[in-house]
């Protein structure tokens, strides 16, 4: 198969990246080489999303630190980026709106790129100028889908299988998102070794219809270096040195993020999703 | 911290090649012997067997060797030697262990003077749960070697996954003895990453990123090191430790 007849695939990851770790990073290479196997895709960029503070999760530092040490992560990476979108918003913003924003704009680049080699007029709102129009903007209405041209890449979420199954907690996701990630986007799972992710997809009608769309990436050899894990080793003046890249644990020493302090913000807090939920019942 | 016992941590091993979890062990063990609250880490010494040894899938030791360099440029702590590596047939480890002992005092003694024996740094060998179990294996360890190395130097064993090298002392009378001089830390993270599987991944054309330096990573393709050919490499060779009959120390 040519490389023409592939199908593009842009990978976006979405979570608290608290701190970024190894693992985080390899789940992005092992979906590549996943996908890139089959012959049928070629991945052509991904992305990291750190979650806006207004997530309320517990221990979860700042925006500005996780996004800067996700940048610092990512610079040997030639396909690998950040963005900061989701972390700019001043309320917690739904992974289906994420997945939303991303489409856009990988959408708007595409059209860029075609237009310019029509040389059209091209309308160059800039994403610059679209992140300003705030979070409540049309972009952001799941009607407002716009069917792409037909070599834009197609997005995928790239998470563990604990997110998968996270699907199945009450009000921690609305129905209808979890329909159109996986129904009109589609997901790339990394299932550890051992579990049994079928299973799962067979035993919930919503991922079963679109098995096609969900992509189970094996990851044969154990490898669960958890954020949770790093910032208790760094509570205890231990080292972290090789769970994640050097220029990120230069970074937390630096700033001295990571202490006992601040694995208790957000202790009283409700979970943003639980609580925007519970209350619109 | 004053008062402690200066130690120094070697680790022998293929390193073919070196890995993060290969790093990973002197980053825990130094923070695990810190906490005994008895010594204090000075230095870490990588030291990459040498190719008489006979193993599948070894590459040059020149290749080990480099890689190696190039993953511990950053570490302020830790260096690769060669001797072992030099050495015109294969070292038992209690040689490796005795040479850098000698090596350490010397440097020690003549730097200061009058020398204090206290002073004197320690050397005890690293690492991991798999290491425990090597001493089963008949005939690849001779029994004063294994005394000299746990009982007169010491040993700082990292486990990892489901490996109990707690059961490996238990089973062993010469382990269980000496059971004071072994140190063992506990690996939280569970990471089965191995040279192993970095070698087939490499093999199958898959990512090998962020489980090794990425300047060691650039390395191996400039050298197009770990292929089909390689892995066979030493396929009908026996274990040199097998084979070698020393006769004196």
């Amino acid at each position: 198969m040519s490389s023409q007849e592939k199908t593009k695939v842009v990978l976006l990851a979405c979570g608290s990246f608290n701190p970024i770790t190894n693992m985080h990073l390899r789940m992005f290479e092992l979906a590549r080489d996943h996908l890139e196997d089959t012959g049928r895709y070629r991945v052509v960029k991904g992305i990291i999303s750190p979650v806006g503070d207004g997530y309320k999760k517990k221990g979860l530092i700042e925006a500005c630190h996780r996004l800067e040490m996700a940048r610092l992560a990512t610079l040997n990476s030639d396909w690998i980026t950040v963005d900061d979108w989701e972390s700019q918003q001043l309320e917690w913003v739904e992974t289906a709106k994420v997945v939303r924003w991303e489409h856009l704009e990988i959408m708007h680049h595409a059209e860029h790129i075609s237009s310019e080699n029509n040389n059209d007029e091209v309308d160059t709102v800039r994403c610059g100028k679209r992140r300003k129009l705030g979070q409540n903007t049309i972009i952001c209405q799941s009607s407002s889908y716009i069917n792409p041209k037909e070599d834009t890449p197609h997005l995928n979420l790239l998470c563990g299988a604990d997110v998968l199954e996270s699907f199945g907690v009450p009000n921690l996701w609305k129905p209808e998102d979890i329909e159109e990630i996986v129904g009109r986007y589609g997901v790339a799972c990394i299932t550890r070794y051992g579990s049994d992710p079928e299973k799962f997809i067979n035993q919930s009608d919503v991922l079963y219809k679109h098995r096609k769309n969900i992509h189970m990436v094996r990851e044969w050899v154990t490898n669960e270096i958890s954020a949770t894990h790093v910032r208790r080793a760094l509570r205890r003046g231990q080292s972290v040195r090789y769970l994640l890249p050097d220029p990120v644990v230069r970074y937390i020493q630096e700033h001295s993020l990571y202490s006992a302090e601040s694995e208790q913000k957000n202790a009283d807090a409700v979970l943003a999703p639980l609580q925007r939920y519970t209350s619109t019942n | 911290m004053a008062g402690r016992i200066p130690l120094v941590l070697l680790a022998c091993g293929s390193f073919n090649p070196i890995t993060h979890q290969h790093m990973r062990l002197f980053e825990l063990a130094r923070d695990h012997m810190h906490q005994t609250g008895l010594y204090r880490v000075v230095g870490g010494i990588v030291s990459p067997v040498g190719d008489d040894y006979g193993k599948q899938g070894l590459v040059a030791s020149k290749h080990r060797l480099a890689m190696a360099r190039l993953a511990l440029q950053s570490s302020d702590w830790v260096s690769v030697d060669d001797w072992e590596s030099q050495q015109e047939d294969w070292t038992e480890t209690v040689v490796t262990m005795r040479y850098h002992n000698d090596r350490i005092a010397a440097q020690y003694h003549s730097s200061k003077d009058p020398p204090t024996v206290s002073d004197v740094p320690q050397l005890k060998l690293l690492c991991g749960a798999d290491f425990m179990d090597t001493f089963k294996v008949p005939d690849l360890w001779r029994d004063d070697h294994v005394e000299e190395v746990v009982g007169r130097f010491g040993l700082v064993c990292v486990s990892r996954g489901s490996l109990q090298p707690d059961r490996a002392i238990h089973e062993s009378d010469l382990l269980s003895r000496h059971r004071q001089r072994i140190f063992l830390v506990r690996e939280w993270v569970h990471n089965e990453i191995s040279a192993t599987e970095v070698r087939r991944a490499l093999r199958r054309g898959q990512s090998v990123k962020y489980l090794l330096p990425d300047s060691v990573i650039d390395y191996i393709r400039e050298h197009n090191l770990y292929t089909q050919d390689s892995e066979i490499k030493n396929k009908d060779v026996k274990l040199r430790p097998l084979t070698k009959q020393t006769i004196q120390d």
